[in-house]
């Protein structure tokens, strides 16, 4: 079976983001003074092949520790994982 | 005396890094591709700047599984000596052989001369500076605010692992000075075992007078000094 998993990888809590900042400034700019925060991460979709569900997942979060994400600097969570 | 200098796709200072060596100091240098077996013998691995695999990911996320990447971790381990400049130092630390990581800096890319002040001139790398010296060189990156967690400091600092450190003009630690937000204002750090550097700033472009600075020639003559005795 094919599967489609969603996973979000963001800038650890805690950890300046740059980026995010530099957006958040730019709305300000535009007249969105309400924005308090801006994060910026990654989302990906990958497609794999997987005997079940669960195993699209653990081979999921295996990509993650060991590629996807740094585990110095960023989390990841799977959003969530779908048969195609 | 042989300098091994990777070229990734996307590299763009590993023809500044032959001709330093080459031109400037004498030495040979062997050009080594990604997908290369075989480092040919060089006593000495550049991993040069650049944008290998355009960042993809994170920089030097994907350089790191590049075929020719175990021959340099089995180099490495070896005991062989490993510089990674800028790129070469992101991806060190992707690949395991430095700690830390190399994150986003404080105020996006920055492109400038800076000052760094050798922290100790016992190592492979630093041998024909002054502890202490400050030398000048050109930084270019867009991610090179090294963080590590508290403990991995810590150990960095109480093992003498940090080599170089963002100063002003005058040798002192400011916050101005530290052009991206480094931790502990760090531009270099070595492995516990010395053998491999990682150093943002950029010293194969500090080594002529027509580029502003001539600091960045030292730090090849220590490898080739050490490397032949």
């Amino acid at each position: 079976m094919t599967f489609r998993v969603h996973i979000h990888i963001v800038p650890r809590k805690g950890l300046l983001d740059p980026q995010g900042q530099a957006v958040a400034n730019a709305l300000h700019t535009l007249g969105f003074g309400g924005v308090r925060d801006v994060r910026i991460g990654r989302h990906l979709v990958v497609e794999t092949a997987a005997s079940s569900q669960a195993d699209a997942e653990k081979d999921a979060r295996a990509m993650c520790e060991k590629l996807l994400a740094n585990p110095v600097t960023e989390d990841f969570e799977l959003e969530r994982v779908e048969a195609t | 005396m042989k300098f091994g200098v990777i070229t990734f796709p996307g590299s763009n200072s590993d023809e500044d890094t032959v001709h330093a060596v080459t031109d400037y100091l004498g030495a040979t240098a062997v050009r080594l591709w990604h997908k290369d077996h075989d480092l040919q013998d060089a006593d000495v691995i550049v991993l040069p700047g650049g944008f290998a695999h355009g960042d993809a990911l994170r920089a030097g996320a994907i350089a790191r599984f590049s075929p020719i990447m175990r021959e340099v971790i089995a180099h490495a381990d070896r005991g062989g000596p490993v510089l990674g400049i800028c790129n070469g130092f992101q991806i060190a630390c992707e690949a395991g052989l430095l700690p830390g990581a190399l994150r986003r800096n404080n105020e996006l890319y920055v492109g400038a001369p800076v000052y760094v002040r050798v922290e100790r001139n016992d190592t492979l790398f630093t041998s024909r500076y002054a502890a202490g010296q400050v030398l000048r060189m050109p930084i270019s990156h867009g991610e090179g605010r090294f963080t590590a967690d508290a403990e991995t400091l810590e150990r960095l600092e109480s093992d003498g692992q940090v080599v170089f450190r963002y100063v002003d003009a005058t040798g002192t630690r400011t916050s101005r000075a530290n052009p991206n937000g480094a931790a502990n204002d760090i531009a270099g750090i070595r492995n516990a075992r010395g053998n491999v550097l990682g150093i943002m700033p950029h010293p194969e472009r500090a080594v002529d007078d027509l580029l502003g600075s001539t600091d960045g020639l030292a730090l090849f003559e220590s490898l080739m000094a050490q490397v032949a005795a």
